[in-house]
């Protein structure tokens, strides 16, 4: 998937997370990650945010994070909007969109 | 037997708070909502985060239905994909107006089975009438599928259709509340009240579920959890009607232990729809039949 | 995380002779209760200070003392943070402040600590930053935490002992008879002060609403107060507290609150004439409520209720479902107010409420208390101390005085906050030993304590469906996920007295700086 331009989704309510994305030049992909939970759950939100990227083959990406104690299944659920946004793909594989595993 | 939808719990699509608590509240079906609820903006956001609510959180036994946006918009034909994909149990189709609506969004459903290999029927469908073209045609929609499992009466845009206002008595509605609730009957699936949306005053939804179960609806759409304890209340039988229902059960047992075709009870006979009767009241009252029996076999 | 049999180790290490804590029944006291100094006042001396650097310089204050102060005035304290500011000023150091509990608003206390005007701390709970600091490792010596009952015990067994009590009231007359009922700056009950009042060296109320004497009725008296200091304002009366609580609307709330109310009335103990008493907010509040429909449905009436009494108690109260209101501490307005008008809404001081080491505290008579808990683990302990992030945050209080006492304990929390897990393998800190508590409500199922297979045949009897911890801890795990371990270091910061003064656990410190959730 090709990320075109800077793109946002999600809310600050509890339970949720916003996340902003952006294209950076090179196809290393940045984490910045907040949330009142980092301590117990820093590693999972970047397990869950990695797996995300790589199935939809994204690259060169800065994913900034602003977590409200939001699920795995939240989690996934914005950053797959945020990127749908951030591209031009007008449809989407729905099975690849739940094929990940917590 | 049919499951029980008393009270179906709408919850705003785009919030992941509620959908991951919504199951807690004890209703019988969810409905989670794409369409008037989301903003045009919020669209995707929540067609992603339903999506993967339904897949990931631990609805038990629950009933999920999904409001799609209209296929007219947008919106509706990645509704349907998305949601069908997921695996929920029943498409809600807003302002159902005529026959070719639901066949239209059934369509659409099917394509999307056969894409994600779902056998094709799995997906059940509801049709919202909200519109007086709807109540006109309501046994009509209510038989246009196979998949409908229910169809319901959308108020609120209703009465601005028919150039009136929501009154506490529903006068306005009863034309429309009788064409559905007779469609439904007629085509042998359920039918669902509207919403009330003054969550405050308990007093006036009571007299309103009064109303509707007397009218025979099945069930109501609720926004808010306090309204769900009330309406199940409302549709517990009596201790009177459970022990008539008990006698019936034990009838047809004792019909069965001596080998008679025919069941009777006081001296009247037992036919399919008084079984059927006593079958829902058990049901409502929350009674496991089969536990029952047991117990009933022990002493 | 160390298990809590190794904490339990490294508390009672932690001073020479310092008793081994047993188990949640409590050890027994031995000896002579403290008291305080012999005095005299002749006819015609004054105890009127004109401000607080003389009531100080008159107390005999020196370095190294014990200073105490209570927490009725909650967020809308001015007390603590100007007295604490007025001995830095004049230059003391290595103080020990005793405060009944501490607030958000205390944070510029930091300050003190980091100049060595105050070296330690003994408290039933910290909150927001100061709490932060002291998880973070800014004192040398642990804070002592205790019970609302154990703080009492502490002072009146000369375990703690104090040396100049400064008491913030809402009036008083020149001669020191108190109260926290007349005036701008209401409070209601003066319950943890009083206890303060009784056994200080010295004590020095603050006031302002001086008034003529005999200032009746007097909750604190004029033999217990050597000085007496009139100022602008004691506290913010809107912080103090709100008009009255109200019962939240949070349908998860509710619910729990609903299903909590469901067990009293399907046990043995819902019946008339019974006691009982609630936390003061959320879930465990709302439950009365719920209790009120089941009380009036089956005409039964309480006995008395105890607390931290709120609006709603004092309603019940007057609307004649509770006969008898024990008050330890008005949460609101509306309880403050009528504490000064009903005659069966008693004030009782910290040692009356819970003290155990007396003969008889109003806990051991009590029926039902439901309580909250920021975590609960398979074994029923229960932290309401330090939050899942190993910061302290919250506050002892009455909850293992009230738990170890009442006949049914019933904790009320939602199985999830957000992602953090209530129900966990194990708590991080043990405030209230599982033993002592009897019955688990969550939004996800009920959980009933293995000892009490009563209580099973009860709630089932009434069909209500009971499942074990475990799988409450299974179901919150699969749904947040497996948090990781907290990287505490190896200082310790504070140390859990239980209401029997042994020392039943301790807190260790978060490197803030390495690892934070800001």
């Amino acid at each position: 998937m090709e990320i075109k331009r800077p793109a946002m989704a999600g809310t600050m309510e509890s339970s949720d997370v916003q996340i902003y994305i952006r294209p950076v030049s090179g196809t290393e992909n940045k984490l910045i990650i907040k949330s009142p939970v980092k301590v117990q759950f820093g590693h999972v939100i970047e397990k869950v945010v990695l797996k995300v990227l790589g199935d939809l083959d994204v690259k060169g990406v800065e994913v900034n994070i602003n977590d409200r104690g939001a699920l795995d299944a939240t989690i996934t659920a914005r950053l797959q909007t945020a990127l749908f946004r951030a591209s031009d793909d007008q449809s989407f594989d729905w099975e690849v969109a739940g094929s990940w595993n917590v | 037997m049919e499951r029980l939808r008393r009270t179906m719990m709408y919850v705003p699509g785009n919030n992941p708070g509620m959908l991951a608590d919504a199951g807690i509240y004890g209703a019988d079906s969810l409905m989670f909502d794409l369409e008037d609820s989301v903003s045009i903006a919020e669209k995707d956001s929540a067609r992603f985060m339903v999506f993967h609510a339904v897949r990931n959180f631990d609805y038990g036994d629950l009933e999920v239905v999904v409001r799609i946006n209209a296929l007219s918009s947008e919106h509706g034909r990645q509704d349907i994909e998305a949601m069908v994909c997921a695996g929920v149990h029943v498409i809600r189709l807003p302002k159902a107006d005529t026959a070719q609506d639901v066949k239209d969004a059934e369509a659409v459903i099917e394509a999307s089975e056969i894409k994600y290999g779902i056998p094709v029927g799995t997906t059940k469908m509801m049709a919202a009438v909200e519109g007086p073209l709807g109540a006109m045609n309501a046994y009509s929609i209510a038989t246009a599928s196979d998949r409908l499992i229910g169809i319901a009466i959308g108020a609120e845009d209703y009465v601005t259709s028919m150039k009136t206002k929501r009154s506490p008595e529903g006068i306005e509605i009863l034309a429309a509340r009788g064409q559905i609730v007779m469609a439904a009957r007629a085509a042998g699936i359920a039918a669902l009240d509207t919403v009330y949306s003054n969550v405050d005053n308990m007093e006036g939804f009571i007299n309103e579920v009064k109303l509707i179960k007397q009218l025979g609806f099945d069930g109501k759409s609720v926004i808010n959890p306090r309204q769900i304890d009330p309406v199940h209340d409302l549709y517990a039988p009596s201790d009177n009607e459970i022990d008539e229902a008990r006698q019936v059960i034990f009838a047809i047992i004792e019909a069965e232990k001596n080998g008679s075709g025919v069941i009777s009870l006081n001296g009247k006979m037992v036919d399919k729809p008084i079984v059927e009767r006593a079958q829902r009241v058990l049901e409502l009252a929350g009674i496991d039949k089969e536990a029952m029996i047991n117990e009933a076999m022990v002493c | 995380m160390k298990p809590w049999s190794a904490r339990q180790e490294v508390a009672s290490d932690l001073r020479e002779d310092q008793r081994k804590y047993v188990d949640g029944t409590g050890i027994s006291p031995n000896g002579r209760r403290a008291s305080t100094l012999n005095k005299i006042v002749r006819p015609g001396e004054e105890k009127l200070c004109e401000n607080l650097k003389e009531a100080i310089r008159k107390s005999g204050l020196k370095d190294g003392m014990t200073v105490s102060f209570h927490h009725h005035f909650r967020g809308g304290d001015y007390i603590l943070n100007n007295v604490v500011a007025e001995l830095a000023e004049l230059g003391f150091e290595n103080l020990t402040v005793a405060a009944s509990s501490f607030s958000t608003v205390h944070a510029p206390i930091i300050e003190h600590i980091e100049a060595g005007v105050v070296k330690q701390i003994h408290t039933s709970g910290l909150r927001g930053e100061l709490a932060e600091a002291v998880s973070s490792g800014i004192m040398n010596e642990p804070v002592v935490f205790r019970s609302h009952g154990g703080r009492a015990r502490a002072i009146e067994s000369g375990d703690l002992h104090i040396d100049v009590a400064f008491l913030g009231v809402s009036s008083a007359d020149s001669y020191g008879n108190a109260n926290g009922i007349k005036g701008d700056t209401i409070c209601g009950s003066l319950g943890y002060a009083l206890v303060d009042a009784e056994f200080a060296d010295q004590v020095v109320l603050i006031t302002d609403n001086m008034v003529d004497y005999p200032n009746m009725p007097a909750s604190i008296t004029q033999q217990q107060v050597d000085f007496i200091v009139p100022v602008e304002q004691i506290g913010d009366p809107n912080k103090i507290s709100t008009g009255a609580t109200r019962f939240t609307k949070n349908p998860k709330d509710l619910l729990i609150a609903k299903k909590a109310a469901e067990l009293i009335k399907s046990s043995e103990y819902f019946k008339d004439g019974f006691s009982f008493q609630t936390g003061s907010g959320g879930a465990a509040l709302a439950v009365t409520r719920f209790l009120k429909a089941h009380m009036e449905k089956e005409n039964i009436k309480a006995k008395f209720a105890l607390g931290g009494i709120t609006g709603p108690m004092v309603e019940l109260h007057e609307e004649g479902f509770i006969e008898h209101l024990f008050d330890v501490q008005c949460f609101d307005l509306a309880a403050a107010q009528s504490i000064g008008r009903n005659m069966n809404h008693h004030e009782i001081t910290a040692s009356q409420y819970a003290n155990l080491h007396t003969k008889g505290c109003v806990t051991n008579k009590l029926d039902v208390v439901i309580l909250s808990a920021l975590e609960i683990d398979k074994e029923f302990n229960v932290n309401v101390m330090t939050a899942s992030d190993g910061v302290i945050m919250g506050a002892s209080g009455g909850h293992s005085d009230t738990a170890a006492s009442a006949k049914m304990t019933i904790v009320v929390a939602p199985l999830m906050r957000g992602r953090i897990p209530t129900v966990v393998g194990q708590v991080q800190t043990v405030i209230t030993p599982g033993s002592c508590v009897d019955v688990l409500v969550t939004d996800r199922g009920v959980a009933v304590n293995p000892d009490r297979k009563d209580l099973v045949s009860s709630f089932e009897n009434a069909g209500i469906d009971i499942i074990p911890i475990e799988t409450l801890i299974e179901t919150a795990e699969k749904i947040v996920g497996k948090p990781a371990e907290i990287p505490y270091t190896d200082k310790v910061v504070g140390v859990i007295e239980y209401r029997d003064g042994t020392w039943m656990d301790v807190i260790y410190g978060v490197d803030r700086k390495r690892h934070s959730n800001s």
